[in-house]
Formats: C-alpha cells, structure tokens, sequence
C-alpha cells in the first residue's frame, strides 16, 4: 500500500546512486594507494617495518668474541689464570679478529703481534684514571726500554725481573 | 567452490574490517611466520647497559671498537660510543670541564695535574636505548622505533633524512652518515647480541667497566649489579626511559 509512496520518494535516487558509486571508488582508490604506500611488514610488532629487525640483525661481526678465540687457543687461558691480564678479552689487545677465525685457514690469516706501544694506551698515567688502577709515566720508568723486558703481556705481575 | 568463498571472505574480510597495518599483521598470522629469526626471541629479551665510571681507564678501546664494527665513518664528531674526560674544578659542580678529543679515539693526553683539589673521571657515553625515546617520537615515517626486545633502531631504508631525531635526542647519540644520508647512532650491537656475543665496545673493554645486560635474562649478573651498586642514568629528569645504568656517576655529568 506504501509502494507508490516509496516510488514517489525514491523518484530522484540516480544521483544517490551515483555519489553511492563515486563514495566506492574513492574507498577502493584510497585502499590501493594505502596498499602501495605502506611498507611491507609494516605494523607487525609496532610502528615500523619488522624486516628492519632483520635488516639491523644479518650483519657480520669484525669482534670474533673472546669465546671462539678460546676454542683454538686454551693454551693462552692456562697461561693468563690467575693473572692480572686474566679477565681482558683477547681482542682488546689483539684487535677485531673474526676474518682469522672464520678464515679457511687461520695460521694463513695470522694478525699482528701487539706492539709494547699497546700497554701505555691503558697504562699511562692519567689523573681521571681511578685511583689504584696501575699507571706509569712513560718517560721515567723502565728507563725507555721495551715493556716486554720485564713484563709479560699475559701473566704482566709474574715475570722474575719485575719492577713497580 | 567453497575454498573459493573462504578465500574470499578472508580477503574482504581483510580489506574492509582490518585497517592497513593490522591486514598486515594478520598476513604474518596466516603465513605462520610471527617471527623470522627461529632461534631468537624477541619476547624474551630486554637489552640494557652498565657502565662503572668507577672502572673507566679512558683508554679508547670501546670507541675504536664500535668504528671498526659498525663502519662508523673515521673523521672526528661521528661517534656511536665515546668518551668524555670530566674535570670538576675543587668544589664546583656546576662548572665541569669537559673535553673529548676525538670522542676519546686516540686517547687522552694528560692534561691535569693531580692534587690540585680537583675531581677527574671519565664517563663513556652511547645511546641510552630509551625506553620511552624522544628520537622514536619525533621520526615522521617510522623508519627509527624501539624494538620488542628494547634497543632503539634505525631502519635505514626508510630513514629520510630529515634529522628530527638527531634535534630530538638528548643525549646527541646521533649522526647523519655521510655515505648513505641517512641516520645512524649505536644500534646496541643488534646483529651481535641477537646472536649470543656481547657488544663490540664491551668486548673490548680492558676493565669490564662496560657490561651488556639483559633485563629479562634472570641469570644475567646485571641484577646482582644493580642491586649492589647505586645506578643512576643520564638526564633522569627527561622521563626518557634510558637503560643506560651508571655506577658512580657524579652530579656534574650532563
């Protein structure tokens, strides 16, 4: 009974459907351009990319660790024990060393011996150095020899010969 | 027939319930692959420092460390880590001389005389992994955020450029690179630590006054730390979350 009332309301309706239309097609073109925008993996654990965690992590390391260095040379461990070098990791002296520990053949990849030059970078005196961390002045001790005269890089309180 | 429908429903479903990011997120979910990384989990790990100033000998190895590691560019000024050499005049905390020549690079020259009445230290500084960080705040694309496991990166194919974040962070952890033009600051070893080793700098830290620390790790001997030294962090009045915990730190550290 309400039929023609709804006709006769409804007499316009092409330019409902038409915005109805254009209402669609801006949704569909913001979607697309929402789809091309945003990154992949956007939005997984936060407000960024997740590959960045990937991206940050699968890199190669120049510090090999102290830990692989003790794999091949445990004879150096026994030979630091109890010393006070002991708890230094191996590559704050002798450098970044992960291409010799990876290499093929290590003996072929074999790094530089630290000069005695190395020690004073620790060892120097400095007045902002904390009191009781053993320094020395470059000049007056040892009278200008090699450290290596009387200290021994790994076990340095243990040589015979040595001096304050 | 029915497979059809159901992949249907579930990309409509995708597309008109779930906005952007979230379809994303629930691509990963039906994928299976939540995360990439199978034997690292971001859930159980919570990254932090300790730094004892106590411990500093200022010997620069953490700072040439971190170049050859992370191919930090040499020239002065770019830094992920380095070492400033505070000099607290007899009584005056308010007016520290602070010097970092080449962020501690080459060492530090003696430059003090001992006994004159004043205080010396030398205090390494790197970014403070924020919790709540300033950097992450300002950055318009999302290209720098604070991970799930607690270090700030960068994504650096997303980064503009645009060094907001280089303004925003208090602490001046950060650096455009002058290859790439993107930002860079430390990263906290993210491909190391993810992998079981620690830091570059604290691996070759003579002294172990640097020490990686995992908060969620209940046998990581930070705790112990904490709980038996007085830590503080820098700038604690900036809220910023920083999980940089120093031992020993003076007042007039800025």
């Amino acid at each position: 009974m309400n039929g023609d009332g709804f006709k006769e309301r409804f007499k316009d309706r092409e330019h409902l459907l038409r915005l109805a239309g254009l209402f669609g097609v801006g949704v569909l073109l913001f979607m697309l351009v929402q789809a091309l925008l945003i990154p992949k993996g956007f939005g997984v654990y936060g407000h960024f990319r997740a590959g960045a965690l990937d991206d940050n992590r699968l890199r190669a390391a120049s510090f090999a660790g102290h830990e692989t260095c003790e794999v091949c040379h445990s004879d150096v461990v026994d030979a630091r024990k109890g010393g006070k070098h002991a708890g230094i990791r191996c590559e704050a002296c002798h450098g970044p060393l992960a291409s010799h520990a990876e290499a093929d053949d290590p003996a072929a990849k074999k790094p530089a011996r630290p000069e005695a030059p190395l020690c004073l970078v620790c060892h120097a005196a400095n007045v902002a150095k904390p009191e009781g961390f053993p320094q020395v002045e470059p000049k007056s001790h040892g009278e200008g020899g090699s450290c290596f005269t009387c200290h021994r890089a790994h076990q340095p309180g243990a040589a015979p010969e040595a001096k304050p | 027939m029915s497979a059809d429908r159901r992949q249907f429903l579930i990309q409509s479903g995708k597309f008109i319930f779930l906005t952007g990011a979230a379809s994303i997120a629930f691509e990963h979910l039906l994928a299976g692959e939540p995360e990439k990384a199978p034997n690292y989990k971001l859930t159980d790990h919570w990254w932090a420092m300790t730094i004892d100033i106590e411990k500093c000998i200022g010997c620069g190895n953490c700072v040439r460390a971190c170049k050859e590691e992370n191919g930090v560019p040499k020239e002065p000024f770019l830094f992920r880590t380095w070492v400033e050499r505070y000099h607290v005049p007899r009584g005056d905390i308010e007016h520290p001389e602070v010097d970092s020549p080449n962020g501690g690079y080459d060492g530090f020259k003696e430059k003090y005389r001992p006994g004159d009445g004043s205080k010396n230290f030398f205090v390494p500084k790197l970014c403070n992994q924020c919790a709540h960080s300033p950097c992450v705040q300002v950055c318009p694309v999302g290209a720098t955020f604070e991970s799930p496991d607690g270090v700030v990166l960068v994504d650096s194919k997303y980064c503009l450029g645009c060094r907001y974040c280089v303004q925003a962070c208090p602490y001046g952890c950060r650096y455009i690179h002058p290859e790439t033009g993107t930002v860079d600051k430390c990263n906290l070893c993210y491909h190391r630590i993810t992998k079981g080793l620690t830091t570059a700098c604290c691996e070759s830290c003579p002294t172990g006054a640097r020490q990686l620390a995992d908060l969620k790790d209940p046998n990581d001997p930070v705790h112990e730390f904490l709980r038996t030294h007085k830590v503080q962090v820098l700038k604690p009045q900036m809220a910023t979350g920083s999980k940089v915990y120093y031992s020993g730190l003076d007042g007039s550290v800025r």
